[in-house]
């Protein structure tokens, strides 16, 4: 390069930073916002994570955190999460392609807003309309008493795991036909008459045309609903009181102040170990979004 | 970053375009309609028994007789007033600061930066990364104590929350017009930037930004483990110390009305938006 263009190229170099520089002013204000708010404390879990209550450096959270109750939970935090993203997974598709291929158009609508709804409740509310509805003295264990069956004597309760599993379903189901019905509705009605035309019963096209379709968007759903249970709180905490181990809970009881002294950090380090388990869930995501992008083109 | 297309689903509170499958073949569509009803029926009674069961549960008096004392008892139980006006508060502050902030944010990046777009998408996603119990114990942890002193900390980080479903409603609304060529219109004919985003910009996003606006507010209303780890009583928090002292009733007969009211305003959004498609698509038959 001869200097003279060097010298030529300086200013329009500055200039271009300058523009730059101002065209990034307009989005400093949410820059500033996100920092303080989310990288911040971010941060400050993650550094947290590796420091005694003295403030020294440690290793000490870590190894407390992925040693005996908190390992538990960390592992029955990930098989929750598992059972509760890839059975309404799977229980969603069934009912979005119900829903989609019934002709009620009033259906639809229904079940839209309604999903809409559902995948939003959670918490607090959620808890007590099971407790009314499969508690010792629910409804439905009324009816099934009234049958001559007890759920609770034959190893049924709702304060356990599986009852945990089947209360999120009542989130995570509705989440699942939100996202996979844009998928289905892709699934263009000519693929169906080629295949039937070329003698594939219902089974046939599923296996060979509408699975393979399908299967990415149905792993990125699933994905998404192993992140929000993960990351669940207040419907366990509510429905069992913190009894069951989950991470997500543990968390929060460090949080509450029953903190054994010097482990005040633990909880730091559990949140890491969250934030470690959803990174790698949603790089899998990313990864699969891009085969997902390739059928769809 | 990852791009999140399906999660835009979650977003849209109106309805998707309801298109009339083609009907294959008669005979297979008559094999088909049986295991759809078992489904459908099941489904429907999955989400609807608890519903049932909730309500009948409120109406229920010690004696067994129905009543709607739980309801109309809602009002005067301690407590309950301080705790629905607290959630009310940050509900509108909450509102405020995420729509002043995200709003001209996203239409600045639709004008000036498009090409920033797709890092935008990623950035505005990371809150559903971190879960909110880490995050708050990670706020609790750097907030200066003036701000740890005052509830409107919690509004602060709904903001946060918030963002995504935020973003992704103002990101469709603005998607869907033609932003350069309005604000190029306005300006040549003279209007001034703020009147520019006030009377062109913000109109054409009144979709957007109202369904922002319930999202925003059904959140924070609905918000439980922030404010209860940050120890504030708002209402979720307010219901489950209710119910922990023995009120079950009364706790579920206000949770199934903030459940009703959530779903009446999702309703009337998404036939707001119903309207004003039905009256785009007869402007267009007219034309």
């Amino acid at each position: 390069m001869s200097p003279v263009r060097a010298a030529d190229s300086q200013p329009l170099g500055r200039r271009r930073a300058r523009a730059a520089f101002r065209a990034g002013a307009g989005i400093l204000p949410f820059g500033i916002y996100i920092t303080v708010f989310l990288a911040v404390p971010a941060v400050a879990v993650m550094v947290g994570a590796f420091r005694s209550p003295s403030g020294h450096w440690t290793w000490q959270n870590i190894s407390i955190a992925t040693h005996g109750v908190y390992a538990h939970g960390f592992v029955m935090s990930i098989e929750l999460s598992l059972l509760t993203s890839v059975v309404p997974g799977v229980l969603g598709v069934v009912v979005a392609n119900a829903v989609l291929t019934s002709r009620g158009r009033v259906l639809r609508r229904i079940v839209s807003s309604a999903s809409g709804v559902f995948a939003q409740f959670g918490g607090v509310p959620l808890a007590f309309l099971f407790i009314a509805t499969l508690g010792t003295t629910g409804l439905v264990t009324d009816w099934m008493k009234a049958l001559g069956f007890d759920p609770w004597n034959h190893g049924f309760d709702l304060y356990t795991f599986f009852g945990v599993a089947l209360v999120y379903t009542y989130f995570q189901l509705p989440l699942m036909v939100l996202v996979i019905t844009p998928a289905l509705e892709g699934l263009r009605p000519a693929w169906r008459e080629a295949a039937s035309g070329l003698g594939a019963r219902s089974w046939g096209y599923w296996r060979h045309v509408g699975g393979p379709v399908l299967f990415p968007s149905f792993l990125g759903g699933v994905l998404l609903l192993f992140a929000t249970s993960l990351s669940a709180y207040a419907t366990a905490e509510v429905l069992t009181s913190g009894s069951i181990p989950l991470t997500s809970i543990q968390i929060g009881s460090f949080l509450n102040g029953n903190v054994i002294a010097g482990q005040q950090n633990v909880g730091k380090a559990l949140g890491l170990g969250l934030m470690v388990v959803i990174a790698v869930v949603m790089v899998l995501y990313g990864m699969v979004q891009r085969r997902a992008s390739r059928w769809s083109r | 970053m990852v791009a999140l297309g399906e999660v835009d689903a979650l977003f849209d509170p109106g309805d998707a375009v309801a298109r009339p499958p083609r009907a294959w073949a008669a005979g297979r569509l008559r094999s088909i309609a049986w295991w759809r009803g078992i489904v459908l029926v099941c489904t429907g009674a999955f989400f609807l028994i608890p519903l049932f069961a909730a309500l009948r549960f409120s109406l229920e008096s010690f004696s067994g007789a129905l009543t709607f004392s739980a309801f109309t008892a809602i009002p005067t139980q301690p407590g309950f007033t301080a705790a629905l006006s607290l959630s009310i508060h940050l509900a509108v502050v909450t509102t405020l600061i995420t729509l002043g902030l995200m709003v001209p944010t996203a239409v600045y990046v639709h004008l000036r930066l498009p090409r920033l777009r797709p890092i935008f998408d990623g950035i505005t996603i990371l809150p559903i990364v971190i879960p909110p119990v880490v995050l708050i114990v990670g706020v609790l942890q750097v907030a200066p104590t003036s701000l740890k002193g005052t509830p409107y900390l919690l509004a602060l980080v709904y903001v946060v929350l918030a963002m995504p479903f935020v973003y992704r409603s103002v990101d469709a609304g603005l998607r869907a017009i033609d932003l350069k060529t309005l604000v190029e219109a306005s300006r040549s004919l003279g209007g001034r930037w703020p009147s520019t985003v006030w009377r062109v910009i913000v109109p054409n996003l009144r979709t957007g930004i109202l369904s922002a606006t319930v999202l925003t507010v059904a959140l924070v209303l609905g918000e439980f483990t922030m404010a209860s780890l940050d120890l504030y009583q708002t209402l979720p928090v307010w219901i489950y110390n209710f119910f922990l002292s023995g009120n079950g009733h009364v706790s579920t007969a206000v949770s199934l009305l903030a459940l009703v009211v959530t779903w009446l305003v999702l309703l009337v959004i998404s036939s707001f938006d119903l309207r004003r498609i039905r009256r785009m698509a007869q402007a267009r038959r007219d034309a």
